[in-house]
Order: C-alpha cells, then structure tokens, then sequence
C-alpha cells in the first residue's frame, strides 16, 4: 500500500530542565496507517504523543502536519485527539456529554451532536450507556467511551497512550482485536504509544522502537522482529539468542564463513562484511533446533547441556548451556508423533539452526568468537 | 473483649461528653427563649412566646438582612480572592505550597480579637492607610475608613479567608490535571475549561468554604463592633447586646435559636448538593 505521509517530525529535540528527553528525532507517519511508538518507560515515546498533540513544545525542529507546520498551535486547535491513559473521562458529565464535548467546543449544532455521538456510541458498542456517569462504567466500557469521544471529532490522527495499559489480560487483547478493526473501519491514522512488545507486533502497520529518546528503527513488525538493526531492538522486541562470531572469508555475495563459538559456519546476510569483522549472529528461541541423539557423534550444532525446560501448552521451552559457558533459550512446538518428547535436565544435546535462519549484524559489543 | 469494652467506653464517654457539654447548653439556650426577661433574675417563669414574635419586628428584619447582606459580600470577596489562591498553592511544588499555607496560618496564632484590634489601627484616621495617603498627597484630609461597613467587610474577609481557601485547596488537589489536558485535546479554551471542568468539579470545595466563611460572618459580633462602631450590623451584634447590655436573654436566647436554625438549614442544603454532585461525579465527599 501506498500512503502519503500525514505527519512529520524532523530534527526534534526536547529538553525538561537540564535533561534531554528527545534528540534529534526523526520520524514520518503515514495517512491512514496503524503506527506504534514502542520503547520501554523513559524512552521517550510519551513526550513524543504529547508534542504530537501539542501539549509540549519541541526545543528545536519542526512538527508538520499535511506539509503545514503546527508549532505554534494549542493543543485546543489541532486536529488531533488523544485517548488518555487514565481515561481522562469526565467525572460530572454522562456518557453522552463526554463523547459530545468536543463538538460542543467546535460549535457543531446540537441535532448534528445528537446523531454524531449516537453513530460514535454505536461503533463503540455502547448506545445503551448514553446516560449513565464514567463511575457506573467498567474499565473496558471507560476505554471505550474514552475511544468515542476522541473519535468523533473526526481527528487527522488519533493518539492513544498506552491506552489498554489499565485493562486486565483477556480485556486488553479483545480491545486490541477492536482497535485494529476500528482504525480500519474509520481509516484514521492511529498512532499508539506501549511497551508491550507484543501488542505493538500484532496491531500496527509500522513500528518505531525507541530508546534513548531516538529512534532505534522503523518497520513493520515483520521487519522489526525478524530484522532488527541493532541489539537493542533485537532484545527488547521479544526472546533472541545473540552469538559473538567473526567473519573469516567471504563466499559469495552477501555470504560468509565466520566462526561462531570456536566452530567455523556459513553464515547469509544482507551486511557487507569483511575478514575480520565482529559480528553478531542471532537467532530467535523458536529458530533453534535441538538434537538430542544420544550419540555425541551423531548430534549436530553445538554442544550444550539442558539447565531448565518449560512446558507452556504450546511449546516445550528449553534453557541450554553451550560449552563456553552462554545459555541460550529455544523454543519447540510439540512434535505429535513424539510422545516423548521432552529433555531430562542435565541431558546433553546439540544445538543447531537451518543455515540462512540466522540475522547477522556488526557486532556493538567486545564479545568471544 | 477488652477491645469491646474500651470502644463501649469511648462511645459513652463522647456521648457524656457531648450531652453534658453541647446538648445541655442548647437545651437551656431554647427553654430561657420561652422564658420571661427579667432584668435581676435574668430569665424567670412563666414561658411565653413574647421573644419569638419579637423576632419578626421591622427593626429586626432590617439587621437580618442587612447581616445576611454583609455576610454574603464576606463570602463573594473570599471566593474570589481565595478561589485563584487555592489553585496557586494547590499547583505549587509541595514545599511552597506547605510555606504558602503555614505563612496563611501563623496569624491564627494570635488571637482574632487582637488581629481585629490591629485592623483597626491601620484603617483608623491616623492609621497607617490614611498615613500613606495623606503622606503621597493622593487625599487632603484622612478618609473615614473605620466605622464603616467597608472596615466590617474588610475585617471579616481578613479573619474569614483561610476558611475558605483550606477546602478550596483541597478540592483542587482532587482536581485530576490530565482532564484539563483532555479538555484541551478536545478544543477547550482557557475559559471553557475554567467553566466546564475547573469550577464544576471543585464545587464542594466552593460550597464548603462559602459555609465555613458564609455562617461564622453572620455572628462575628466582635469584629462589627470594634470595626463598625456600636451599631448593630451583624445578627451576632443583637445577640450580645440583649446577654450582656439590655440583659433580655430570653430574647437573646430566641435570636440565638433562630440562628442556628438559619445555619442549619444552610448546613442542610450544603449536604442536599453534597451528595447530588457525589451522585453525578462519584466524587469524594468531605472537602476538608
């Protein structure tokens, strides 16, 4: 899909007190995309929605809405809304008085309020809460008026911060299924702010990590998972196994030997690399095979001992130590056929993955090959 | 079971308490207002009405209302002065806020009656305002600032106003900050905001302090007296004078009853609204 960028941030620096939150900070979000700010707490990401909404001023840079630069507008007079954290709902007004406020405020007159607010209750699923106060109100409901009430104004961009946050597990993953059908339906740009990994892989149309107050990388969650750019990202977005190689000739074209671990492999990636250079091999927990022959001479990959295992339902997860010493997770679905399958701990095996599963990157830190 | 009995013991004990030392008064307070005045034995039998249908007597209505009048403009004043004073304070980091409301609370330490005093040094003729007047040259001769209703007003604005901003303040604490952000995304303006979310959501604060000042005014004799001159400007006023200078207590004792009734009733419609804004905003109750 092609979509025109909506909103741009660029050369952004913000600064409270003597601390940098932001430094020159990039980002464009696309018209009508689901895009997620994801970073862990003090990265950043909130004081990016709250410049975004205009609630903070940028120290330095340009925020630009349509290609018009929105610096110095209130926060009243964008045509943005936000989704709070805490709800934010007001406590003396109904249902119908707090989805109608900001219509009121932009003098909509009161039949076209009526029918506006009726439609945002009904999408939201709440037209029979209309009367009643926040107080009478769950917290998935809360959500849910807290949603209407932005989205009625018809915003360019809706932000939500960390808006499911609040909500217990089973709520928050039927809220995110009604998220992502609500962005599609209104087609309005969202641009969401969490640390959950998780539910930023499974709405969004692009991600940004962030961490450090900059940009660490942006992508689809397919992208960011499956090519992160640096540790850190690889890290923070779910389990990764990270081993410290070093490339020792090149074979072809984006194809290398390098030894990982004391032991010479083929390794494919998108870098360019030399002899020589420090690498970083990394494999999520689901991409690791185990081998599990008795025979040492039979087994393939490297050699370790299992320290832990984990049945989770789904899959078996296993903490292996390879012999200098890491520990490295895998994860198994399980095998049908196998009704045995399972490790004792202490049992030795090999670990191995399908060459070409591996994402390479230059590697950041000193580490053993 | 030790526990029981000391809780039994702290019931009784509050009850006797309150029995002995506010139920009695009270009881003695009504009965001398159906009794008959008498200047040497001060309230003698028989019980008679004659005091309450006094009560309704043109003269009185006159500093009724213009009691009521006083203590209203003493409320009107506190509120607006008070009003943008809470919410400073109340936005304050918390160490200036503790300094901003200790430097409100250290005159409490002297005793009102001496603060009145002092009031009216400065707003006498030769006080301290006209000094500065007449010294700049701005007037000719001294203004006659004391023995006014504006010296009444100033007074019990001055003594009365930390009644008013304590509940303000802690109402404004209550005041969630992130729904005037959420007002804000939705395109509130400064005034809509102050009008649709700030005062709506600090009313009991302001219902609160308006009694605390409001019911306190209408009996403050002393500071109408010292600063208003002998006249009889507050309902309080009355009330002194027929105790302790006509010596009529059992009109004293009616006036005294009347005003509590007033007050009550006042009290009454503070919780009627109390609970209707709980019940709207499933706000908390007490705003002290």
């Amino acid at each position: 899909m092609n979509r025109s960028p909506i909103l741009t941030l660029s050369n952004i620096s913000k600064r409270f007190a003597a601390q940098e939150v932001l430094t020159d900070f990039h980002l464009t979000i696309n018209d009508g995309e689901f895009f997620t700010i994801l970073g862990p707490s003090g990265c950043g990401k909130t004081t990016v929605l709250r410049l975004i909404a205009g609630f903070e001023q940028p120290n330095e840079g340009q925020i630009l809405l349509n290609g018009e630069d929105i610096a110095g507008i209130p926060a009243e007079k964008r045509p943005v809304n936000t989704v709070f954290q805490s709800y934010a709902l007001f406590p003396h007004l109904t249902v119908f008085d707090n989805v109608a406020f900001g219509l009121k405020m932009a003098g909509v007159d009161a039949q076209n309020i009526a029918v506006r607010v009726a439609d945002a209750l009904a999408i939201v699923r709440l037209s029979d809460f209309a009367n009643r106060k926040p107080h009478q109100l769950s917290g998935g409901q809360k959500q849910r008026v807290a949603i209407a009430r932005a989205v009625v104004n018809r915003p360019k961009i809706l932000l939500l911060d960390e808006s499911l946050s609040a909500l217990d597990y089973k709520l928050r993953q039927q809220m995110q299924l009604e998220l992502k059908q609500l962005q599609r339906q209104l087609g309005i740009t969202f641009v969401y702010v969490t640390h959950d990994q998780e539910e930023a892989l499974s709405m969004s149309d692009r991600i940004v990590v962030m961490h450090n107050g900059q940009a660490q990388q942006v992508g689809t969650p397919r992208e960011i998972y499956e090519a992160p750019r640096n540790l850190f990202v690889a890290q923070f977005i779910g389990e990764i196994n990270v081993f410290d190689g070093e490339i020792t000739r090149e074979l072809g074209e984006y194809q290398y030997q390098a030894l990982i671990n004391g032991v010479e492999r083929e390794i494919r990636c998108n870098h360019r690399f030399t002899a020589g250079d420090k690498v970083h091999v990394m494999l999520r927990p689901e991409d690791l095979r185990i081998d599990c022959r008795p025979n040492a001479l039979e087994r393939k990959g490297f050699p370790g001992i299992v320290l832990e295992r984990n049945y989770t339902g789904q899959t078996l997860n296993s903490h292996i130590r390879l012999e200098n010493g890491q520990t490295v997770m895998a994860h198994e679905f399980f095998d049908e056929d196998d009704p045995d399958f399972d490790y004792s701990i202490n049992q030795k095996v090999g670990v191995d993955w399908v060459p070409g599963w591996e994402h390479v990157i230059p590697a950041e830190r000193a580490g053993k090959s | 079971m030790n526990l029981l009995n000391f809780r039994r013991f702290a019931i009784v004990l509050t009850l006797v308490w309150l029995g002995l030392f506010v139920l009695v008064p009270h009881v003695l307070v009504l009965l001398t207002s159906v009794m008959s005045p008498d200047a040497q034995h001060l309230a003698v039998w028989p019980l008679t009405l004659n005091s309450w249908e006094r009560l309704f007597e043109p003269v009185y209505a006159e500093v009724f209302w213009r009691s009521l009048w006083l203590s209203t403009l003493t409320t009107v004043i506190c509120l607006v002065l008070g009003y943008p004073f809470a919410y400073i304070v109340a936005k304050l980091p918390n160490v200036w806020r503790g300094v901003l409301l200790f430097l409100m609370i250290v005159p409490f330490w002297t005793n009102s009656l001496i603060r009145t005093y002092a009031i009216k040094l400065i707003l006498g003729n030769k006080g301290l305002v006209n000094a500065a007047l007449l010294g700049t040259g701005v007037v000719d001769e001294p203004l006659q600032l004391l023995y006014t209703p504006f010296a009444v007003v100033f007074g019990l604005v001055y003594v009365l106003l930390p009644f008013m901003v304590l509940p303000l303040v802690s109402s404004f604490d209550k005041l969630d900050s992130t729904l005037l952000e959420a007002a804000q995304d939705l395109g509130a303006s400064f005034w809509a905001r102050f009008r649709l979310i700030i005062v709506p959501l600090t009313m009991p604060g302001i219902i609160a302090g308006s009694l605390m000042v409001f019911l306190p005014a209408m009996g403050m004799f002393y500071v109408a007296d010292l600063l208003g001159g002998a006249k009889n400007l507050l309902l309080g006023n009355i009330i002194k004078n027929q105790f302790l200078v006509v010596r009529d207590w059992p009109f004293g004792a009616a006036f005294s009853v009347a005003l509590i009734v007033i007050m009550a009733g006042l009290l009454w419609l503070y919780f009627l609204a109390n609970r209707r804004i709980n019940r709207q905003g499933g706000l908390d109750d007490e705003s002290l």
